[in-house]
């Protein structure tokens, strides 16, 4: 096992790019997902704006 | 749109249809990329033997190439994106073409820096100017150009078709890259998988390369899904289906 940790003494080369590549596509995978998040989030926060100012003045648009 | 398209992509490529469909295949998707991304790794680090010159440093490889690939795959889709969104107008040709810079973006950093530590120990530099490195790095900056002329404009129908002229004139640089190691000489090794003709690559280390291309597409379907789904919320967020799921996520 420590023997493939090592990868033949190029273990400071191998394992940073592969690293690098997990680290790299999870952060592209993650953050559209929690732009989604935010943007609906923000988009509730208008609606319940709207209701509310419709509530108050039902004639207004 | 044309009439000789036929009606089920007219259907497909209105926003809440494709919201729909993105939303199914991603899953599957992901668990595809998952599964092959495993098989691969498994592969091409444990059972492929070391190579006879470079040891086990070449097992960089395994993650180089695919996402060297992918960086070249992801820009032709922008492209013909680009090309579609600017000829017919359709929203979800912009956002697929706009989506598709960040991604290709990501695997073309992955290469450079995969390469740069491959070359270290390899070549005995992390970097040297020669014209497949030169290229590929110019098509990272051609992403990124892409993507920051999208978020300049304040009409983001306006800056994707801005990104999507930049994004058509750059496609000179594809042929670029891949040609390179031919046209010049250059320190970075020519091409040892050919489509036609057999490789010159053991198969014990043919197959986990090859997997692993296939866990990259995946990838690249699952992660732009995802992309264009939260796009096409922001942009129609006006719109009545977006409120139905912003009603429905926020009662969960």
């Amino acid at each position: 096992m420590s023997a493939f940790f090592a990868m033949g003494g190029y273990a400071m080369y191998v394992w940073p790019a592969y690293a690098v590549f997990f680290i790299v596509l999870i952060a592209d995978y993650v953050n559209p997902w929690l732009r989604r998040r935010r943007n609906l989030r923000e988009l509730r926060g208008r609606m319940a704006r709207q209701a509310a100012r419709q509530q108050r003045n039902p004639s207004a648009p | 749109m044309a009439n000789w398209i036929p009606l089920w992509v007219h259907k497909l490529s209105s926003p809440p249809n494709f919201y729909r469909f993105a939303g199914i295949v991603r899953p599957w998707a992901l668990g595809l990329a998952l599964i092959t991304g495993a098989i691969a790794l498994y592969g091409g680090l444990v059972l492929a033997p070391a190579d006879y010159q470079q040891g086990d440093a070449y097992r960089i490889i395994f993650i180089h190439v695919p996402c060297a690939w992918m960086s070249l795959f992801c820009y032709g889709m922008m492209a013909v994106a680009s090309f579609i969104s600017l000829v017919w107008r359709i929203k979800l040709a912009e956002v697929v073409a706009m989506e598709s810079a960040p991604i290709g973006a990501a695997f073309t950093f992955i290469t450079l820096v995969t390469g740069s530590l491959w070359g270290k120990p390899m070549w005995g530099t992390w970097w040297t100017w020669d014209a497949r490195l030169t290229s590929e790095l110019v098509l990272l900056f051609l992403y990124l150009g892409v993507i920051g002329l999208y978020h300049s404009f304040e009409d983001r129908r306006q800056g994707a078709r801005a990104a999507a002229f930049l994004a058509l004139i750059g496609i000179i640089n594809v042929p670029i890259v891949h040609f390179s190691v031919n046209w010049w000489n250059t320190l970075h090794q020519g091409s040892t998988i050919r489509i036609l003709g057999p490789s010159k690559i053991s198969g014990a280390m043919l197959w986990p390369l090859l997997t692993m291309m296939a866990a990259t597409k995946f990838y690249y379907i699952a992660s732009l899904f995802g992309r264009v789904r939260t796009d096409l919320l922001s942009m129609e967020s006006g719109k009545d289906w977006v409120k139905q799921i912003a009603e429905a996520e926020g009662r969960a």
